[in-house]
């Protein structure tokens, strides 16, 4: 499946190429001791600057998804599930991703997931798999 | 939410204006944005010469594309218009923020006349292109844009994803239901076939919507706004200038325009979105209530957004937008809440975002000839779905 990659900096290095070293990393904030996303400079709660990316499980649940029938493009011709995913460790820490390695009828909201990694290029893409 | 300033109790609409809408249209861009804006101020009972400020949104972005081909630069010079304040661009509360921002500038002194103005040409430019309207066309090459960058690398090429995950949550938490949205759709191709602009007239049934292409899941082709060629204008005015036109002002009584959360499309309130500030926002400046509202025309670029601007503005309690208009009875012409009564995006035309405004002051003003709905003083228009998020409320003395 073709992708469209994002450029990187210096903020989003390490949530797009944290997959390298099989790790997940979100951006955490030392002071409110609070993960955010997506990474910035400055904790968007409390405007502390002592942030820095943090390895995460990788474990999290489904909170919605879709299966996308529509081929954009002719290499999308099979469908493929869309999804927002919140990660184990803190209530409403969640990105866009999709589900992989299931039939795309399966998926279901609060589904556990895993992540896994796809690599395109220099960029790791943080996927998600039913947990075992 | 208090407020002690209300600006917009200073600005009525006095005009409006809309060219052709076409699928596609044979008229260049700047000739539907002519046909309207001339129309709009005609309207108004104005000339050229009284018009002393322009606002747009999205403007033309520097590019000139066919989401918005039309910006106020272009226009100033095409008009020959002598302007104190002119102003455009995407980023602002959704597809009404021209009108917001218009109102402002007039609130603040800066006008006293305001053309506001809306061209989209995404119907022409989808014969050569279909891919024209993806996410991915914003940016050349690798993305930058802050928000689609967390998007797009998953094959999120269309906002259709990001609906779709809307509603599958909605359906999720209170039971929303397939026949209940496909309502939306059906509501808006029965009041097209009463308006000879609309670009889809012809009858819809449940078994046509439910046997409609499946997009993304729970979201259906019928779910989905129809690209058209069309450009729409509304001519603002000071209230002390409003009064001796043709139309009865149009009051705008109440704004909503308020953003109490990241401005993204995953990171906020999944089945609310932006609509549940800005009617916050907007019930907190006046003291009309929402079962005064006549006419409300509530964006439908994706069906569930309709569901979505139902429970924000209050217009039934949240969650229960599906009951709501299950079977149609309460949201059709002859209800006690008409909805897009022009066939809005669905079966109308994606004239996106002023159509709303134009179709409101067209029931007002008792102009909508066989969509006409009862004599009312009170409409409601909303635009924007995800972040974006606009809402005015419009009141007929």
């Amino acid at each position: 499946m073709t992708r469209k990659l994002p450029a990187l900096t210096p903020e989003n290095r390490a949530f797009w190429q944290g997959g390298a070293d099989k790790e997940l990393r979100m951006h955490h904030c030392g002071e409110c001791s609070r993960f955010f996303h997506p990474p910035a400079p400055i904790c968007p709660r409390c405007l502390s600057e002592d942030v820095a990316p943090k390895a995460v499980s990788g474990a999290g649940k489904v909170v919605t998804f879709t299966v996308n029938h529509q081929p954009w493009h002719a290499d999308l011709k099979d469908p493929y599930v869309v999804a927002i995913v919140e990660l184990a460790e803190q209530a409403g820490l969640r990105f866009v991703t999709n589900i992989v390695g299931m039939a795309p009828e399966d998926v279901f909201i609060d589904m556990p997931v895993s992540v896994c990694f796809e690599q395109v290029e220099d960029v790791w893409l943080p996927l998600f798999e039913k947990a075992a | 939410m208090m407020f002690d300033r209300l600006y917009e109790k200073d600005v009525a609409i006095t005009g409006i204006g809309q060219s052709e809408v076409g699928r596609p249209s044979n008229k260049s861009a700047m000739r539907l944005t002519l046909d309207a804006c001339l129309e709009a101020i005609a309207d108004a009972g104005l000339s050229r010469d009284d018009i002393d400020g322009v606002s747009c949104w999205p403007g033309d972005n520097n590019n000139g594309d066919a989401f918005s081909p039309v910006g106020p630069n272009a226009l100033i010079g095409t008009l020959g218009l002598n302007v104190n304040w002119y102003g455009g661009g995407y980023e602002g509360p959704g597809p009404l923020a021209g009108v917001i921002n218009g109102a402002m500038a007039i609130a603040a002194g800066l006008c006293r006349h305001v053309l506001v103005f809306r061209t989209i040409t995404e119907a022409t430019r989808r014969q050569t292109d279909k891919g024209a309207s993806a996410l991915t066309s914003k940016t050349v090459g690798r993305d930058t844009s802050a928000a689609w960058q967390w998007y797009t690398p998953f094959n999120v090429l269309s906002g259709v994803n990001l609906m779709a995950m809307y509603a599958q949550r909605h359906f999720h938490d209170y039971g929303t239901t397939p026949e209940q949205l496909a309502q939306i759709a059906l509501t808006c191709r029965a009041n097209a076939a009463l308006n000879p602009k609309a670009v889809y007239r012809t009858p819809l049934s449940m078994d046509d919507y439910m046997a409609s292409r499946m997009i993304s899941t729970p979201l259906r082709m019928l779910d989905c706004d129809v690209h058209c060629d069309a450009s729409t204008a509304i001519i603002l005015s000071r209230v002390d200038a409003a009064q001796d036109g043709p139309n009865p002002p149009v009051r705008i009584e109440a704004i909503g325009a308020a953003l109490h959360q990241p401005w993204s499309w995953d990171q906020l309130d999944l089945t609310a979105m932006a609509t549940r500030d800005c009617g916050d926002m907007m019930w907190a400046r006046t003291d009309i209530k929402p079962a005064e509202v006549g006419n409300a025309q509530l964006y439908d670029g994706f069906s569930i957004l309709t569901m979505m601007w139902l429970e924000g503005l209050r217009l039934c309690p949240r969650g229960e937008s599906g009951p709501f208009v299950e079977g149609g009875r309460r949201i059709a012409l002859t209800g006690e809440l008409p909805v897009n009564t022009n066939g809005g995006q669905l079966s109308g035309g994606r004239t996106h975002g002023l159509g709303y405004v134009h179709e409101a002051c067209s029931q007002l003003w008792g102009r909508a000839g066989a969509r006409q709905v009862a004599p009312h003083k009170v409409a409601v228009a909303a635009s924007g779905g995800g972040p974006l998020g606009g809402s005015l409320l419009l009141v007929r003395d």
